[in-house]
């Protein structure tokens, strides 16, 4: 009888992280960013139809990267579940901290008991009465979750855009201001010396929440109307 | 809410992928919360019943408009119940049977069209919700069965054809479309004939507005089940127009000179003759 090699849980765990940061990094990124009237997401992203920012219920929005088919699968189990509390309970129930802690279980879940990671990466968020209410959660491939204040970027190049961003964003900017940040960073030159990229509206996928909407906040912007908010911050 | 597996993973039901569908999914994740799936002793339960609805086409749209009255036998349980309700952006839906269970039905069909339009990303089409009702009702036969039946009348904007159609149904979840008007509940015999012979082609939103409260007022004239506009308590009809607009509800105030206008004209006599 043939024993199997002895891999230490740390090897394990390193070299499942390994892999899905790997699958992760190779993907486009995504921007979340807080404006004075809700939250603004932007991504590289030329498909009309294969989304990577979506809406989950009437204040709470889903940003993700990395494997689309997997990502896919957890925003339709959100839906189902914040349409399923809603109903049992009240659509005012339906809360994005409840949301993120199922993915999050999910997410641990399938790390450590599955052979392959699931490759995502994952950002809910929920607006609130104002900026102060907002609530940004992060979720990595492993199932933690951090709760982030102002932005988020995740994707492959994770660390230089959230360096670019970090040093323009503040809070309180209307939202022409923090897309044309976010845009800016997306179609940043990825290494020294390289050209600048100036994305037009046709390669972004944009979409807000909006505060000042009555029910269902969330919304895309496409076309004209994503060019006109990109001209106005010049 | 359903089994939680003991990881705390969101359980098969919710990551299944293919279902667009949230009644499908709840018949999986949490099947009591379905109408259809409730045992009741059957008889007469005496429960709160709505009573009537009436749809009006108009160029470019419809109209529906429902009474505020519940009864429960000859006892009005309710004078304020609002029985028209937006089932998404372009459709209105209106229930006549069985309040509770029929509040319950529109809640379910609000959110199956709502769900759809979340995950597959865009609307249904406007035969597609009406057959989506359709099925939701064959759910709930055996309960029809049991005297608590639910009929609704459902009506949109068709997008794809520009204009405003209307769908009436039986308990055993037969569709049918209607042209022109339709009435269901117990006043719908009075307000057919008033629909009859107010209602003409070339209407627009307003003059369907008047053909429909004037449908009510006459459903109300001559069913005791059926609440007319109540100046005194300022309680009136609910009635929505669905254009490409979307779903409009129409202001108490312009409620409030249509019917004066239709009490006016009663008393002084038909100036039609």
């Amino acid at each position: 009888m043939s024993m199997p090699f002895y891999v230490s849980p740390e090897q394990l765990m390193k070299d499942r992280a390994d892999y899905a940061r790997k699958g992760i990094a190779r993907g486009r990124s995504v921007v979340v960013l807080q404006y004075d009237d809700g939250i603004a997401f932007a991504s590289e992203n030329p498909s009309r139809a294969l989304h990577k920012i979506s809406e989950i219920y009437d204040r709470i929005a889903f940003a993700a990267v990395g494997k689309y088919n997997e990502f896919e699968n957890l925003r339709v189990a959100g839906v189902r579940y914040a349409d399923l509390r809603g109903y049992s309970y009240d659509r005012v129930d339906v809360t994005a901290r409840g949301l993120a802690n199922a993915y999050a279980q999910t997410l641990g879940t399938v790390f450590t008991t599955e052979s392959k990671p699931l490759e995502v990466e994952l950002v809910v968020a929920e607006i609130g009465a104002g900026p102060a209410d907002d609530q940004l959660y992060r979720l990595t491939y492993d199932g933690s979750v951090a709760e982030e204040q102002g932005y988020v970027v995740m994707g492959g190049q994770a660390e230089r855009l959230g360096a670019l961003v970090a040093a323009q964003w503040e809070p309180g900017l209307p939202l022409a201001q923090v897309l044309a940040i976010g845009v800016r960073a997306l179609g940043s030159a990825p290494e020294e010396g390289a050209e600048d990229r100036q994305l037009s509206p046709a390669q972004l996928e944009v979409a807000v929440l909006d505060r000042t909407r009555p029910r269902r906040a969330f919304r895309r912007l496409t076309g004209d109307l994503l060019a006109d908010v990109l001209a106005a911050a010049g | 809410m359903g089994p939680v597996p003991s990881s705390g993973r969101l359980p098969a039901a919710y990551t299944t992928p293919g279902s667009s569908s949230f009644a499908q999914f709840l018949a999986q994740a949490a099947p009591e919360l379905l109408p259809g799936n409730r045992p009741t002793g059957g008889g007469d339960l005496g429960v709160p019943h709505g009573t009537t609805i009436v749809a009006v086409t108009f160029d470019g749209g419809i109209v529906m408009a429902g009474d505020r009255r519940a009864t429960a036998g000859s006892m009005i349980a309710s004078r304020h119940i609002e029985k028209v309700f937006p089932a998404d952006e372009y459709s209105a839906i209106g229930i006549a049977g069985s309040a509770g269970l029929a509040i319950e039905l529109v809640r379910l069909f609000q959110l199956e069209l709502e769900h759809y339009e979340k995950i597959e990303g865009n609307l249904l089409s406007l035969d597609g919700k009406a057959n989506r009702l359709a099925t939701l009702l064959r759910g709930n036969l055996g309960l029809a069965m049991q005297g608590l039946a639910v009929v609704p009348l459902f009506g949109g904007y068709d997008l794809a054809r520009a204009a405003g159609r209307i769908f009436s149904y039986d308990v055993t979840g037969g569709r049918y479309e209607e042209t022109e008007h339709h009435a269901i509940g117990s006043g719908s015999v009075f307000a057919r004939g008033s629909l009859k012979k107010r209602w003409r082609p070339g209407l627009d939103a307003d003059g369907a507005v008047e053909v429909a409260v004037e449908a009510l007022v006459d459903a109300a004239d001559d069913d005791s089940a059926t609440g007319g506009p109540d100046a005194g308590r300022r309680i009136y009809p609910v009635v929505a127009t669905v254009s490409a607009a979307g779903y409009l509800r129409v202001p108490d105030t312009q409620l409030a000179a249509v019917s004066t206008r239709i009490d006016v004209e009663r008393q002084v006599g038909d100036p039609r003759a």
